[in-house]
């Protein structure tokens, strides 16, 4: 909403505030400024300066050539503009003068004539779109004042941010109630120049109310609880007077005509928008509020748009068709031009859910919709008709054609609420008598019964009907008005939370901190993707390109080792965990489950002088695997090999993680070339993703083992093994085969010849046995390794080397 | 010569001699230093031993001993320089300036920094961690938390929808009416995650973010309470001397409704006490009583207090970061800014 600070005063006499303090004072009532304008901004050069006499440019017909009394002398100025009168005032920029988009202005010479300055335009004030004329000014000034005081532009715009539940906000007067709060004075109506003062009688009926050949019904109530509609005659539309312009300006607004300014005025002032139609072209002078029929299904607004109808929008109707979508926008047809002679001026009220469905079909959000889906006043739509009447009346002229017609199928009545005393302290933690609930409410325009056994009545006023219906919404109130900053802030005993942490938090921290310490950094990244790596879509995408989102997010970690490669960033290591959305019944929300996913390039290490860089290879994937799923299945889940590799793995590179019920929960490889953009420079990519589980398990407790008391007898074993063996299937031999007596047992050295490819390479064991109990003696362990090697021979072929 | 003078000049030896082997700038000059101490012929030690003869019987024992003494104190402080140049010399031909072997440091992410600590807080508050799903009914997310679809203040978010009434959580006060329904008061809950909104990419939005939720519903629970534990909240996060204000907002399914600024005070590097502009940290507010009835409690006997912040934001300030996009180009050399 935006707000003029000077209309602000205006509504509260007496208040002494600067604009910030205004802000500071709304900024602790619920409404905080979201900035301030000025609307002179950019016009400070400008002065009002009078045309002493204007003629023909002697070698240019479409030139004026004018002496302009510009305060500081009296100047010659050639203007394009054949509108110029002698002794008419204007805005003037002299030379120097910079003018709205930086326009510097010089001393020139046009068809052999100094001008030394410029009669501006509305347009190039930034006040109008007309640039067709230079703009006259009325009234009595002195030469060279400033233009932005003598137009009463040095107002301050202020825009306040209302929050959705503040219908009643959306105008001066209902900012002036919060400002006027706290004995800063009382809120008034301000008076404008010229107000006749007039009286309005109302012709009141609950279905029709007609007078003459004027009507007024309402067929649907349901949308449209009460329609107001005064006949004003005789008007001449023309310009509104300065004092107007100057208040809508002030609050942001553009002005238009007479009639459509008052009405803005008022809609702007009390919050009841309102709307005037050209009362000729209205088919049988009458109004009918009804929904659209199932013909009208397109309709002209006033911004020369046509707008598709459905049967569910409420419009205002004549006799034969729809004339205004009703409080969203008027219709082309039935504007006030500058031939209109009588008008239809209409207040109403309707329904906020209807108008917000409306609006929302449309796509077209206005000045009126936007407060009535938010509430209008319902006691103070007498007062918006007659108020916006007496301004045309002193603006356009004409006179009022009988008591305003009334049609008031539903009538209002306002609610009173209970308010437990003891309830606000329940709340609030702190006690209010309700002597100070009163001094608290009131003047906010609730009114209070006599306290009866700690229960007060509250009746709510029209403009706080929409929020405040409940004794939370008084409590509220009570609070925001007493002021936040009053309560104390103690801290009191609690008791502990009920809720159990959520298992997975600590796996992830935990995930996290063991990533990070290897080095990787984490990322994040948002879950849109395009449909090729999601299966579940998003109804209303922001983008076409990413209308889905992610099954996996590996992929999405990709984009990120190419957004580094573009960087020339060639080192990558980053991992995520994130939600995967995978699609269930229809209707149904999508199945998530965590993943955790990483991806690593580049040197193993940094590079130093005293070592050769290496490269992130198969087996710190492995690695960092299986520390992965360890840590996250709790010890339960295996690191194997994958026999059918998928994309975006290459083939033979495969790992997957099995978890204790035997299922794939998770894979990782290298990554192939058609899955990443990677610049020539680029190493392996290497990538895993595994699902976490959803309610992991801790890892068991260890559970200490005594350390050895007897000396161990180490063993080497160089074995010559067929390529086909694997060196589990050895690993798992020697196990097997070692008894109780072998301890560990560890692959250190592995040897191939590349040179002389004779079917096997040579893989070397060291073996350590111990006894608990004893010392061993070499004998014991030649035993066992004897029985090792003959399994080996007898089992795989396999023999030590010689 | 007396055994008084001798023990004397023994102190005096023990003096200078531990002095110049301190001194001796190399192996050369500490064996210069053990001849002149200890050598057989000339060295002072042996020169004092010898006078030893000297001495009236009954004080040799004494003057023995010291001079004993000194030598063996004299001869560790030679070996002891001895093995430090021995030790020296054995790494000598490197140039210590030389750059130490590194590992990669990895990095959480500045925004889960955000999230751990202030998890951390609240935790230390008695609050414990819930979760709830990210892809949610309108029920959960708008109905159940009092905002009705019909409403404008359901517009303030612009959802992403999945289907007619599936969405991606606009927040994550979801949570709120999800824990409720699986547990009993008390409960003091944080909900850290990410939720979703139709906001376009720009230096302050995207359209996927982080955030933490925060509930707390038992009996008794007041509008003190709730300011105090925010308070709290604040000033450990942001520095004691931050200040804190509560002002009056509206969000459906808080009442009273609050944003929750502060004031930080920094201190200078030169000791001045600088005070930061207000900045606004979270929503907040009491819980509807419409709230907790839709999650079968009784508002009459149950109050309590929510809230809502962006790590994000919050990382923004705390690291100087003026474009959120920032933290979700992942540039590992961002990243690699907020290493521990």
């Amino acid at each position: 909403m935006n707000a003029s600070y000077r209309w602000l005063l205006d509504c509260v006499p007496g208040l002494q505030l600067t604009p910030e303090e205004i802000g500071e004072h709304l900024a602790l009532r619920g409404a905080p400024l979201d900035g301030t304008v000025s609307p002179g901004r950019g016009l400070e050069d400008v002065v009002v300066g009078r045309v002493v006499s204007a003629e023909k440019h002697p070698n240019a017909d479409r030139l004026t050539l004018c002496e302009v009394d510009s305060g500081k002398g009296v100047v010659s100025v050639v203007c394009g503009a054949p509108n110029v009168l002698e002794g008419a005032w204007y805005p003037f920029a002299p030379v120097g003068a910079v003018l709205p988009g930086d326009l510097k202005l010089k001393k020139v010479k046009i068809r052999g004539e100094v001008s030394h300055g410029m009669l501006c335009s509305a347009k190039e004030l930034g006040l109008g779109t007309d640039h067709g004329g230079i703009y006259q000014i009325h009234g009595e000034f002195i030469p060279g004042e400033s233009f932005i005081e003598a137009m009463g532009l040095d107002d301050v715009t202020m825009d306040v941010e209302i929050t959705a539940n503040r219908g009643d906000l959306l105008s001066h007067l209902g900012i002036a109630r919060e400002l006027a709060h706290a004995g800063r004075g009382t809120v008034l109506v301000p008076d404008f120049p010229d107000d006749p003062k007039i009286s309005l009688t109302f012709e009141r009926d609950l279905e029709e109310a007609r007078l003459g050949a004027v009507g007024i019904r309402i067929e649907d109530p349901d949308l449209c609880s009460r329609y107001l509609g005064a006949v004003i005659r005789g008007v001449s539309v023309g310009e509104s007077p300065a004092w107007l312009q100057q208040r809508l300006r002030g609050a942001g607004a553009r002005p238009i005509n007479n009639v459509v300014d008052a009405t803005n005025y008022v809609m702007l002032e009390l919050g009841q928008p309102l709307h005037a139609f050209d009362l000729n072209k209205l088919e049988g002078t009458s109004i009918v509020v009804r929904r659209a029929g199932e013909k009208e299904s397109r309709f002209a607004t006033l911004d020369e748009e046509h707008r598709a109808l459905s049967s569910d929008m409420l419009m205002i109707c004549d006799l034969q068709k729809p004339v205004a979508i009703g409080g969203v926008m008027g219709g082309l047809e039935s504007e006030v031009t500058n031939d209109t002679v009588d008008v239809l001026l209409e207040g109403a009220l309707f329904n906020p859910q209807s108008i917000r469905a409306t609006r929302k079909k449309l796509g077209l959000s206005t000045d009126a919709s936007y407060r009535f889906e938010r509430g209008v006043d319902p006691e103070g739509i007498e007062l918006a008709v007659s108020r916006a009447a007496a301004l045309i009346l002193s603006t356009a002229g004409g006179v009022i054609d009988g008591p305003v017609l009334d049609c008031c199928p539903v009538k209002f009545e306002a609610d009173v609420v209970s308010l437990r005393l003891s309830r606000i302290e329940h709340v609030l933690g702190v006690g209010f008598t309700s002597l100070e609930v009163r001094s608290l409410l009131e003047p906010l325009g609730f009114q209070l019964a006599d306290e009866d056994e700690g229960v007060v009545n509250v009746r709510i006023p029209g403009f706080r009907s929409y929020d405040v219906t409940r004794e939370i919404d008084l409590i509220e109130e009570i609070a925001r008005t007493h002021g936040y900053d009053k309560f104390p802030a103690e801290m009191r005993p609690y008791r502990p939370s009920n809720v159990p942490d959520h298992p997975i938090f600590e796996l992830e921290d935990e995930l996290r901190r063991v990533l990070a310490s290897r080095g990787l950094f984490e990322a994040q990244t948002p879950a849109f993707v395009p449909k090729s790596e999601g299966d579940v879509q998003v109804a209303n995408p922001l983008t076409s390109t990413e209308p889905f989102v992610r099954r996996a997010i590996l992929p999405s970690l990709l984009r990120r080792v190419e957004h580094n490669f573009a960087h020339g960033n060639r080192d990558v290591r980053l991992f995520e965990i994130a939600t995967s959305f995978r699609k269930t019944g229809t209707g149904e929300p999508p199945r998530e489950e965590t993943h955790l996913a990483v991806v690593m390039t580049g040197r193993r290490e940094p590079s130093h002088w005293s070592r050769q860089d290496e490269f992130i290879a198969v087996w710190d994937l492995k690695a960092l695997l299986e520390t992965v799923a360890r840590i996250s299945y709790a010890g339960a889940a295996e690191v194997t090999i994958e026999a059918d590799v998928v994309a975006p793995f290459h083939e033979g590179t495969g790992f997957a993680v099995i978890d204790g019920t035997d299922l794939s929960v998770g894979h990782g490889g290298l990554v192939l070339s058609s899955e990443i953009d990677a610049p020539v420079w680029a190493g392996d990519i290497w990538g895993f993703e595994i699902t976490l589980p959803s309610n992991p398990l801790r890892l068991p407790t260890p559970e200490h083992v005594p350390l050895p008391t007897f000396p161990a007898i180490e063993r080497d074993l160089a074995l010559v093994v067929p390529i086909d063996h694997t060196a589990a299937e050895l690993d798992l031999l020697i196990r097997n085969s070692g008894g109780e007596l072998l301890e560990s047992l560890e692959m250190f050295d592995l040897y191939f010849d590349p040179e002389n490819d004779n079917g096997v390479r040579s893989l070397a064991f060291r073996l350590r046995f111990r006894s608990a109990d004893r010392t061993l003696k070499d004998k014991e362990v030649d035993k066992s390794v004897d029985l090792i090697l003959r399994r080996l021979k007898e089992e795989l072929d396999v023999e030590p080397r010689g | 010569m007396t055994d008084k003078s001798l023990i004397a000049v023994l102190k005096k030896l023990e003096t200078e001699g531990l002095a110049a082997v301190r001194d001796a700038s190399d192996l050369g000059a500490l064996e210069k230093v053990r001849v002149e101490l200890l050598g057989r012929k000339e060295g002072s030690i042996s020169v004092v031993l010898r006078g030893l003869s000297n001495v009236p019987p009954d004080e040799r024992p004494t003057v023995g001993q010291e001079a004993n003494r000194v030598k063996k104190v004299l001869s560790g402080a030679l070996v002891e320089r001895e093995n430090s140049f021995i030790e020296d010399m054995s790494i000598s031909h490197e140039d210590l300036t030389l750059p130490s072997r590194p590992t990669w440091e990895g990095a959480i992410h500045p925004i889960t920094q955000a999230v751990d600590e202030i998890s951390k807080i609240f935790r230390d508050l008695g609050f414990t961690r819930a979760r709830g799903p990210e892809a949610d009914t309108e029920w959960y997310n708008f109905e159940a938390l009092n905002t009705p679809l019909d409403h404008p203040a359901a517009d303030e978010q612009d959802t992403l929808y999945l289907t007619d009434s599936v969405l991606l959580r606009s927040h994550t006060s979801p949570v709120q009416m999800r824990t409720m329904e699986k547990h009993d008061p008390p409960i003091r809950i944080i909900a850290p995650g990410w939720v979703y909104r139709r906001d376009t990419y720009d230096a302050t939005h995207t359209p996927a973010f982080m955030q933490v939720e925060g509930l707390v519903i038992d009996e008794g629970i007041t509008f003190v309470d709730f300011k105090a534990t925010l308070a709290e909240f604040a000033r450990r996060y942001w520095g004691p001397d931050t200040e804190v204000r509560f002002r009056p907002s509206f969000f459906p399914f808080t009442e009273p409704s609050a944003e929750v600024d502060v004031k930080r005070v920094i201190t200078r590097q030169d000791g001045m006490r600088e005070e930061m502009e207000w900045l606004e940290i979270m929503g907040a507010g009491m819980v509807d009583p419409a709230v907790i009835e839709n999650a079968g409690y009784d508002p009459e006997r149950y109050t309590g207090f929510a809230f809502g912040m962006g790590p994000g934001r919050i990382a923004m300030i705390k690291h100087g970061v003026n474009d959120l996009r920032r933290f979700f180009e992942n540039d590992v050399r961002f990243l690699g800014q907020f290493t521990s």
